[in-house]
């Protein structure tokens, strides 16, 4: 297996990751398409950094694992927020603010 | 396998890269505080820690400014890499850092105002407790309120100063995220309206999430393209490709859709309007100024220096995004009812303006000290930056039983009823339009002069023309104030204290005095020189 098999697996997540957020309603499930869309980039930065024979790569996904965990935390605390004040997380339903 | 003997430990630059230290110190601080301060004392105290915090960050970026060794002869480049190549203070980063301090300390005062709300912040009590029950009530009637907003400004302003100094892609990454989620939690933190608040919160937090995703899918493929995170490096690899490469023009394009994002460019401009009607008023004027000004230093850093040699392939993609950032912004602008959701959209014309200066990619002469792109794009946002602090500050003045009340309608008769406050909006508002005797004429007019000379013309001439469409609903907004009768109820204008009328009063004069005489923050910009690589 060469490193394109993977490059084309991980562009293959990152586009149902980020079809993920653009058709579904629940904001649970569009954060959890953006988890798949940041892991789908560590699978790339790892196989590149296979390619290129370094390590550097392979940090960045430590970095990025991090970054990610940081960013559930936040995100969750917004979604369960305005869940408990509408009884609703879908992101259809928030459309107070518009035009 | 390693030995301890051969682990050489990394070289950090403490004396150049102290003013980001003091900030991220100062936050923790404010963190500490948070557990071991007294409820009674902790606003006091949370004040004091930020706005000493900026004020040492701020003399210590003047010093770390002063001893920036030059590079080059002509005051071309000054500055040098630090920490291990993944940090780069020059001449540019440090004009940055003065101005988001400047900005940000500014914002502390905003933050801290107390009197418009009775005695309390206008940040949520208690963000846990539900609207509109009795656990939202008991908490503001036992004057409970949330002072981790200042930690969470300081760690924003962390990420904001490490934004645009960044020579390392994964480090950007990292600063992109460590100054977008402190900003999701104040957005959703506002006392008033809280469901409009939550909601800009989840909106921004999901569409920030989703394009530092695209920004990250961008860094991995140029990192497959170029080998190293490295800015130089990756100029190093660009000048020396030929033909398109497929990870580079891909990297580029996701690169772009992340930072235009967060500079609030069409067509990634949609969460711009919502966030900056829902979000807390403060924390409005404090993102509105500080985020557009780490996000264009990073967006500049990132294409002038590691995509320079690449730049005939992102010239016309910055074209179309520029036109169409600034037609968007102008002319939906027009139809806007609400006062705070009119100046997003305004703010979403003047980041069309600013990427003008930056499309039009233009490195001076060399050897005369003149406008350049970059000069011109930093003098833009440090004028812009006051006005539009200014101009929020205001808005959160204008009251009813409700709190704020951004209705464009409700604004009808101001200038009878607080002449003083009205005439000073007018001013904020004619420095957006860009009039000449205020900083917008000046900036606008060296943001034009940069793109021009860098051939740019046609942007040139749809930026004169869309400032005159935006000129428009600023003089409809006038207009509403002064020269037209309050439909049912007068609009109230609240008496701040000392902190807010101190903002409007620095914001209005820095406003003035940048339109009347710009040459010496004109010549610090221009001082700042190139980039270094």
């Amino acid at each position: 297996m060469n490193t394109e098999h993977y490059l084309t697996l991980s562009a293959l997540l990152f586009t149902i990751g980020a079809t993920g957020v653009l058709v579904r309603r629940n904001a649970i499930v569009v954060f959890m398409s953006v988890e798949l869309m940041l892991n789908a980039t560590n699978l790339a930065f790892v196989s590149f950094s296979r390619a290129h024979g370094q390590l550097d790569g392979q940090v960045a996904a430590f970095f990025v694992m991090v970054v990610a965990a940081a960013e559930v935390v936040v995100g969750l605390a917004i979604i369960v927020a305005i869940f408990r004040s509408r009884r609703s997380a879908s992101v259809d339903d928030a459309s107070l603010l518009k035009y | 396998m390693i030995l301890l003997a051969e682990f050489e430990s990394p070289k950090v630059e403490y004396a150049t890269i102290s003013p980001l230290l003091i900030v991220v110190g100062a936050a923790i601080l404010g963190v500490l505080v948070e557990a071991f301060v007294p409820r009674a004392w902790r606003y006091p105290v949370q004040v004091g820690v930020a706005a000493l915090g900026l004020l040492i960050a701020l003399a210590d970026t003047v010093r770390v400014g002063l001893a920036l060794d030059t590079l080059d002869a002509g005051l071309l480049a000054r500055g040098s890499l630090a920490v291990e190549n993944s940090m780069v203070v020059d001449g540019p980063t440090v004009f940055l850092w003065g101005t988001l301090l400047v900005m940000s300390l500014i914002s502390v005062l905003l933050f801290a105002e107390r009197r418009l709300e009775g005695g309390l912040t206008s940040f949520a009590g208690q963000a846990a407790a539900l609207p509109g029950t009795d656990a939202e009530r008991e908490a503001s009637t036992r004057g409970i309120e949330h002072t981790e907003v200042f930690p969470l400004l300081l760690f924003a302003v962390t990420g904001m100063l490490l934004f645009p100094a960044s020579n390392d892609l994964l480090l950007m990454f990292v600063a992109l995220e460590v100054l977008s989620l402190p900003l999701y939690l104040l957005c959703g933190l506002a006392r008033r309206r809280r469901l409009l608040s939550q909601e800009a919160a989840m909106k921004y937090f999901l569409l920030g999430a989703f394009s530092s995703a695209f920004f990250l899918y961008g860094v991995a493929l140029i990192y497959g393209f170029a080998g190293s995170f490295e800015l130089a490096d990756i100029d190093a690899a660009v000048s020396a490709s030929s033909g398109a490469n497929a990870y580079l023009l891909g990297g580029i394009g996701l690169m772009a859709v992340g930072l235009l994002f967060k500079v609030g460019a069409a067509p990634f401009h949609a969460w711009t309007p919502d966030v900056y009607q829902g979000a807390p008023t403060a924390v409005t004027a404090f993102m509105a100024a500080c985020t557009k000004i780490a996000a264009f230093g990073a967006l500049m850093r990132v294409f002038y220096v590691a995509f320079g040699g690449a730049s005939w392939d992102w010239r016309p993609l910055m074209w179309v995004v520029a036109i169409l950032t600034m037609v968007v912004g102008s002319v939906i602008a027009i139809t806007q009812t609400d006062v705070k959701r009119m100046l997003a959209y305004s703010s979403i014309a003047h980041a069309g303006f600013v990427l003008v200066g930056f499309a039009g990619v233009y490195a001076g002469t060399g050897d005369v000290v003149g406008v350049t792109s970059v000069s011109s794009v930093l003098f833009y946002l440090a004028a812009y930056g006051f006005s539009t602090i200014g101009a929020f500050a205001i808005i959160t003045l204008v009251r009813d039983a409700g709190g704020e009340t951004t209705a464009l309608s409700r604004w009808a008769g101001l200038g009878r009823e607080a002449p003083v406050l009205a005439g000073t909006f007018a001013f904020f508002l004619l420095a957006f339009a860009g009039i000449p005797l205020t900083s917008g004429f000046i900036g606008k007019w060296a943001v034009f002069a940069a793109a021009w000379a860098g051939g740019a013309w046609p942007l040139v001439v749809v930026a004169v023309v869309m400032s005159a469409v935006a000129a428009f609903f600023y003089v409809r907004v006038i207009v509403a104030m002064f020269f037209s009768d309050p439909v049912d109820i007068k609009p109230a204008v609240a008496v701040p204290s000392i902190l807010t009328t101190g903002v409007i009063t620095v914001t209005a004069l820095a406003t003035v005095a940048l339109g009347v005489v710009p040459g010496p923050v004109l010549d610090l910009a221009q001082q700042a020189g190139a980039f270094v690589r």
